[in-house]
């Protein structure tokens, strides 16, 4: 049957698509999000005339709380902190979507199916455990939770057993939907197997999991789409789903770790010390920033590789002065990007995009490794792993197989680094002690800041 | 059961999984955000969700109405927020 209301959802979802489909190239990325916003608002309006029954009253208040919620944080948030900010929202999003399919349940609208109730425990069991889930992947990140991995005996057995559990409960659901109980064990359960599924995963690892949480949010309303029969939910949770599951992919391959490995693999736990007696000596070389000054003076290509390191120190402004000093000098300068180089797919490029970095400057990994050649300084910057040659060839090595950046093959490479410890994944870089290689210790932000003042005094 | 609304579903996959792949690293966080808010679309599941009847799925489907709008307000002006600061040189 067509009615108008329909016909507007379908008109909704084509313009998220369309949306979407403008965010493949930052020009058009902007307008895009609004239409997205369009296509929502077309959609809520839908819902609003075409259902009759509906509390009105309640709603503009609960619109009202939401959109002082909603606005508050995205005013606030600090660019640094948009990890976070996108665990809660996948955790609301799971959540909503749980408790719809579970206000169904309790008041449904016509007598429910055994599809609908499937559905309906589908819906519960996602938008449960990405809640959890999410809120303890936002712990980790904000440093509320270790960021070290938390494992006992039996973790994977308990949480089998849990997840088996879920889908006879589910089952049983949908054969005697007179049992109240039984649903709020399901709810009770998939709380559960969110926090069980979460953390025993490493804080490193976060930005793979808040892109499988992202996933999650979408196939939660996705399923409840499913319950409500309506097409909406559907297609804006399929594109959701998607999305999360294709940066989910970037990130592993990023990492070059199977997903299994990172969601069962408790990586980031202290090894015991098997490399202790075995770690190679390496000499190192370390300049003041002035001896970097004259390097920097007689390079004409520069690309710098930024860590998130950076990021903590707050130096992306300074980077951008000593850059824009170094352009205004007719040196070429290329911001390399590795994925995994933030807390989260692209994160880096937002921030260094908020320090007024622009974005033609930003190079990812695919593009840039064979700019390194004729590169005359590699500027790393609170990089570690990524940056390690080790990875090509050291197959004893934990980050072996990982794509890196190959600064290593530019004619010098700059290292700026706190102290010397090791990275993420816990091993020493053997490229500081190359024989190209120059270490700069300090604090990002202090050091280029001091360079650029030597810069100037040349 | 209705067959169609698996048809959409998949459909939907598909197409989405084609405009993603397109989207450059350099915009995957607000590609992340943006779809936090598009997944606000629940927003319209919870308005359903509060038809006057029964009162506890009324209570849920108004909690579910405040989420969902988190996600949709905060989703889209963050996202914004951040597509603002690219820019060219």
């Amino acid at each position: 049957m067509i009615n108008l209301d329909s016909i507007l959802y379908v008109l909704s979802s084509i313009l998220f698509i369309i949306g979407i489909k403008r965010l493949s190239h930052p020009k058009t990325a902007r307008s895009g999000n609004f239409i997205a916003s369009l296509g929502m608002l077309i959609a809520i309006i839908t819902t609003l005339v075409s259902n009759s029954t509906v509390n009105l009253e309640l709603i503009a208040i609960g619109i009202i709380i939401g959109s002082v919620i909603g606005a508050f944080f995205a005013i606030r948030v600090e660019m640094t902190q948009m990890p976070q900010m996108v665990a809660i929202f996948n955790g609301f999003g799971g959540i909503a979507s749980a408790l719809i399919a579970a206000a169904e349940f309790l008041n449904p609208s016509e007598p429910l199916l055994s599809f609908s109730l499937a559905t309906i425990s589908l819906s519960v069991f996602v938008g449960t455990l990405t809640f959890t889930g999410s809120f303890i992947a936002f712990g980790k990140l904000q440093g509320f939770i270790s960021g070290q991995p938390i494992v006992f005996f039996g973790q994977q057995f308990l949480n089998a057993i849990i997840g088996i559990s879920i889908l006879g409960l589910s089952i049983y659901i949908v054969l005697d939907p007179e049992q109240i109980n039984i649903f709020y064990l399901i709810i009770a359960a998939s709380a559960i197997i969110g926090i069980g599924l979460t953390i025993p995963i490493g804080g490193a690892d976060m930005p793979v999991v808040i892109s499988l949480l992202n996933s999650y949010s979408g196939i939660a309303a996705s399923s409840t789409g499913f319950v409500l029969n309506n097409n909406a939910l559907i297609i804006s949770g399929a594109l959701v789903g998607a999305s999360g599951l294709i940066l989910t992919n970037i990130m592993c391959k990023g990492m070059n770790r199977s997903l299994a490995n990172v969601i069962f693999g408790a990586v980031g736990l202290e090894q015991t010390t098997d490399s202790g007696s075995e770690t190679k000596q390496i000499n190192i070389k370390s300049y003041s920033t002035e001896e970097a000054a004259m390097i920097f003076d007689a390079a004409e290509k520069i690309i710098v590789v930024p860590g998130y390191g950076l990021a903590v120190a707050q130096a992306q402004h300074a980077v951008r002065e000593v850059a824009e000093f170094l352009a205004k000098n007719g040196k070429t300068v290329l911001y390399a990007i590795h994925p995994v180089a933030g807390r989260m797919p692209g994160h880096m490029n937002v921030l260094l995009a908020e320090a007024n970095i622009p974005y033609d400057q930003l190079k990812d990994l695919d593009e840039v490794n064979n700019e390194f050649e004729d590169c005359d300084v590699a500027l790393v910057l609170g990089a570690n792993d990524v940056v390690n040659p080790a990875a090509r060839h050291d197959s004893s090595s934990p980050i072996y197989g990982m794509p890196i950046l190959d600064v290593d093959k530019s004619r010098t490479v700059i290292i700026n680094k706190r102290t010397m410890n090791t990275g993420f994944a816990g091993v020493q870089n053997e490229l500081f002690g190359y024989d190209n290689s120059i270490m700069v210790f300090g604090d990002a932000k202090e050091m280029l800041q001091k360079l650029l003042k030597d810069l100037k005094e040349l | 059961m209705d067959i169609n609304i698996f048809t959409v579903f998949i459909l939907a996959v598909f197409v989405g999984v084609e405009i993603i792949t397109k989207v450059p690293p350099t915009l995957h966080t607000p590609l992340m955000s943006g779809s936090n808010a598009i997944s606000g679309i629940a927003i319209v599941g919870a308005i359903i969700s509060t038809k006057v009847g029964g009162e506890l799925g009324t209570w849920l489907g108004f909690v579910a109405v405040i989420l969902a709008t988190v996600n949709v307000v905060g989703g889209f002006m963050v996202t914004d927020r951040m597509l603002k600061m690219f820019k060219k040189k």
